[in-house]
């Protein structure tokens, strides 16, 4: 026992001074959400053969992943990014606000608002689609159930929502009172809110509960061809919303570690078209069209919105919507009496 | 043989307490001390606003009901497994013994998975009780499972040294003097058990009520219905309401004090009366 | 109740069948109610024990062992076994003197408050993980209290090793220190003080007497302060920054598993998870073994002295 104890000892012991000697390297922390996880493997991969057939030097690229929120609170309170790659612009402009960490002008230092690869919300259901889901107006069917994480604690939760919205916005003829009596009514068919995408991805696939999943298209190509092959079918509304997942340096942390030039590097050969193409690989929209068109089969066309054009931009949609005494409070509170 | 006398004749109170105090202080009431005043930091209004909005105050029903109900529960048949670990013989007792603690090993999140694969409507167990009519995942019986399954090991496990301890004289004295079985249990064997008891209780229920990795997966987290507050703290945490999570954070803490203050009260009376 | 001397009961009980019965009555339950204890227990234990820990392995195992094995074969998997262990390591020995300390103090002597220093023992339980995190995210973030000042030295607390450390050590300070005062407050001070007035000193009686008696106490404790700090899970998750190879720990590792959808890879952690927890069992019952075997030979031999 004495013998085994040691050696957890030293073992762990040797991580640390392992973890430290070898700082001397090149080394990136690249801070993420849940979903990127295998795209970024093969990326990083990538980019390190790139740099340093470029430079001659290795790069290590560390990753980190979590719910992008949270994630971005990781970063504010301290952990070391060097580039952040989340959600939604919402996310990462916290940076800023609470911490100063990035410029004011973050999101145009780099093309098409700093998102290298977008994609947008669509629906899941089970094989055969048994219950006919067409588009959104189905999910409001008092026989449908709906998944969807919460858009208090998962970002993706919040581009379904802002998705679902925007569709109902331009059914009514941007008629806000009627807007709010479809998503309350969407809401009341949901039995379970959980707290990321990826949970609720486990609720929708796994634990077989509902009826249609709202999702990430990546995400629901993921379910589609690799958790259960033939099990579901994606069905693409009338209208979804344009998600544009960014991407920023942290200024703040680069600069004090010196990390700037590798950092913009990596961002940037983001839209080299290596990197385009295995965005569209991993069920990411390349933002370069000339690569999107190689893709073209995978991606359906979809009427598009932006953000921007509906809600005025994220941080407004999350004052009205999401915050504290927001509209989605005031549905939860609507549904809790019924 | 008074107080005083007995205080001075076993020795180390000193050194022991000392160090009590300074570990207690550095680990713990430093960082929790900091929350307090970071909440102090709050105008009255904000913290009022933030701890009694209807749904953070139907999340504290949630979460101190289905702890107390689990530790209720886990008070009765952590003494009866305790009872027969110690006192009975029956094939694969070590193995039992042995996975007492495994709610305390498998990480809350793999428990949580673990759960609600075995009490989703779909599930190995769930679907004998569909049958039956009764749901436990994504219902506040499944918090109240979840609850009970990572307190499990508390009410066990402070009972079974103190019986395992229990001289045998005691209850053939009690027999001898011609008291039946039932009467040795209730008068002999659960007045020593009792501060054991009452702790393992006291532990499994402040366990319970502060529980967030498991009961997120099998509570289905509704709002007003199976939100547990945990779950609500993390949330304003995430949108970066630091004052509103640590204000809800402080009630928690408080709440729970109390109660532990109440039951540990409660045993040291109890055990002062009886001697 | 009758008057009857001990004494006398058991001279007359080898005599009289009728109340040798009695006495058995008295101080054992009869077959049927004992077996139904056994089953309520084993039942309640089954729902609650069993099945998970089968529904973890049966997830493990379920693709045969190569691919169990090819999941923990792994860099960041072993990077997490690591830092468990360390963090295990470190902890758990803390907590032993702490608790040893802690119990001595409350236990055979009486303070004022004494109740109110117990609880604050016992909040580390009561305090959410999440609520945990949060505190150390308060003093030791980049926009905490503490944060300017640990960056300016480069002092990494959070999103690195020894944060990881303390938020466990914070968690599981009371194991310990609960298990070992209500056995020794059970026991009482009497062989203390009658070691002590004896003319043993005090670490002497300590040795010699409050140990040999509390060991069983203090054998559950450190299982249970170990399973639980290998288990953590809710405070880690907030301070570790989960880093891959990193700063994640067994449990986090889990998390990143299950989430990627490798579910079979994110069970085989847990049960070897599983098994690091239960290794403490193992050596428990060798204690066990050793003390049976101890006991006997010395019952011999003071058999042999007395004849």
């Amino acid at each position: 026992m004495k013998i085994s104890l040691r050696h957890t000892l030293i073992g762990g012991l040797a991580t640390l001074f392992v973890a430290s000697a070898s700082a001397a390297e090149i080394e990136l922390l690249n801070v993420s959400y849940d979903p990127t996880r295998e795209f970024y493997r093969e990326y990083n991969a990538a980019f390190s053969k790139h740099w340093s057939e470029l430079k001659g030097d290795e790069v290590r690229v560390r990753q980190s992943h979590g719910g992008s929120g949270s994630q971005a609170r990781s970063v504010i309170d301290g952990l070391d990014a060097d580039v952040v790659t989340l959600a939604l612009a919402y996310d990462v402009d916290a940076l800023r606000q609470q911490a100063d960490l990035i410029p004011e002008n973050w999101q145009s230092r780099l093309p098409d608002n700093s998102s290298p690869y977008t994609s947008t919300i669509v629906l899941l259901v089970r094989k055969g689609n048994p219950k006919n889901i067409r588009d959104w107006d189905d999910l409001v069917r008092d026989d449908v159930e709906v998944i969807t994480p919460n858009p208090k604690t998962s970002g993706g939760a919040r581009w379904n929502y802002l998705a679902a919205w925007g569709y109902a916005l331009n059914k009514f003829d941007g008629d806000e009172d009627k807007t709010y009596q479809f998503i309350s009514k969407l809401f009341q068919n949901v039995p379970v809110l959980d707290s990321g995408a990826r949970g609720a991805t486990n609720t929708f696939v796994q634990r077989g509960l509902g009826d249609v999943f709202i999702a990430w298209e990546n995400e629901a190509f993921l379910s589609v061809e690799q958790l259960g092959k033939g099990e579901f079918e994606i069905v693409v509304p009338s209208v979804s919303i344009l998600a544009e997942p960014p991407v920023t340096v942290v200024d703040k942390n680069v600069d004090r570690k010196g990390t700037r030039e590798v950092a913009e590097a990596y961002l940037g050969y983001l839209y080299s078209d290596e990197a385009q193409r295995l965005a569209g690989q991993h069920y990411y929209r390349p933002s370069n069209p000339e690569i999107g068109k190689e893709f073209a089969d995978s991606f359906p066309d979809v009427e598009l919105f932006r953000i921007d054009d509906v809600f005025g931009g994220w941080q407004k949609a999350q004052d009205t919507h999401f915050n504290d005494g927001g509209k989605f409070d005031s549905i939860l509170e609507e549904i809790s009496r019924r | 043989m008074s107080v005083a006398k007995k205080r001075r004749v076993i020795p180390g109170f000193g050194l022991t307490m000392g160090f009590t105090l300074f570990y207690l202080s550095f680990i713990f009431l430093i960082p929790v001390g900091g929350l307090l005043l970071y909440t102090s930091m709050m105008s009255w209004e904000d913290f009022w606003r933030a701890v009694s909005h209807p749904q953070v105050v139907a999340s504290y029903k949630l979460s101190f009901g289905a702890a107390l109900i689990g530790a209720t529960i886990n008070l009765v048949f952590g003494a009866l497994v305790a009872w027969v670990l110690v006192r009975y013989r029956f094939p694969g007792k070590k193995l039992i013994d042995a996975l007492v603690d495994l709610p305390f090993a498998l990480p809350t999140a793999v428990a949580g998975i673990a759960l609600v694969t075995l009490y989703a409507s779909s599930g190995w167990v769930g679907q004998y009780l569909q049958i039956a009519g009764i749901k436990v995942a994504y219902t506040q019986l499944g918090v109240v499972v979840a609850l009970t399954y990572i307190g499990l090991p508390f009410v066990v496990r402070t009972v079974q040294p103190v019986l395992e301890d229990l001289e045998a004289e005691r209850e053939e004295a009690s027999a001898s003097l011609g008291a039946s079985r039932f009467t040795t249990i209730r008068r002999v064997i659960l007045p020593s058990l009792l501060p054991a008891l009452m702790t393992g209780y006291a532990l499994a229920f402040a366990r319970a009520v502060g529980e967030y990795g498991s009961v997120v997966f099998i509570s289905g987290n509704m709002p007003y219905r199976t939100e547990i507050t945990p779950l609500l703290i993390v949330a304003k945490a995430e949108q970066f309401d630091y004052h509103g999570a640590a204000a809800i954070g402080t009630v928690m803490l408080l709440a729970a004090f109390a109660l532990l203050l109440l039951i540990n009260g409660l045993q040291w009376w109890t055990s002062r009366r009886g001697v | 109740m009758t008057t009857t001397t001990a004494s006398g009961v058991s001279q007359q009980h080898e005599a009289n069948p009728e109340l040798s019965a009695r006495w058995r009555r008295a101080t054992e339950e009869p077959v049927w109610i004992r077996w139904t204890l056994i089953t309520i227990a084993l039942t309640f234990l089954g729902l609650f024990l069993v099945l998970p820990l089968l529904v973890v392995l049966y997830g493990a195992f379920e693709q045969g062992l190569g691919v169990w094995f090819a999941a923990i074969n792994e860099p960041d998997a072993w990077a997490a076994i690591r830092l468990s262990l360390l963090v295990v390591v470190i902890v758990v020995p803390i907590n032993v003197l702490f608790g040893v300390a802690a119990a001595w103090a409350i236990a055979k002597h009486e303070f004022r408050g004494k109740p109110i220093l117990i609880s604050l023992i016992d909040m580390p339980f009561a305090i959410s993980p999440v609520v945990v995190g949060l505190i150390f995210v308060i003093l030791f973030g980049s926009q905490g209290w503490l944060g300017p000042w640990l960056a300016a030295h480069d002092i990494r607390i959070i999103f690195a090793v020894p944060g990881i450390i303390i938020v466990i050590a914070f968690g599981t300070m009371p194991f310990i220190a609960r298990e070992l005062i209500p056995l020794m407050q059970q026991q009482g001070k009497e062989e203390e003080e009658a070691s002590l007035t004896l003319g043993a000193n005090g670490w002497k009686t300590f040795w010699y007497v409050t140990l040999p008696n509390i060991k069983w106490g203090l054998i559950y404790g450190i299982i249970l302060c170990n399973a639980r700090a290998l288990g953590e899970f809710g405070a880690v998750a907030v301070v570790s920054g989960r880093i891959r190879g990193e700063t994640n720990t067994m449990p986090l590792h889990i998390e990143v598993l299950y989430n990627e959808y490798m579910f079979t890879a994110a069970f085989a952690v847990s049960s070897l998870l599983t098994g690091l927890a239960l290794v403490t069992i193992a050596i428990k019952s060798f204690v066990e073994w050793l003390d049976e075997r101890s006991r006997e030979s010395t019952a011999i031999s003071h058999e042999g002295a007395v004849s």
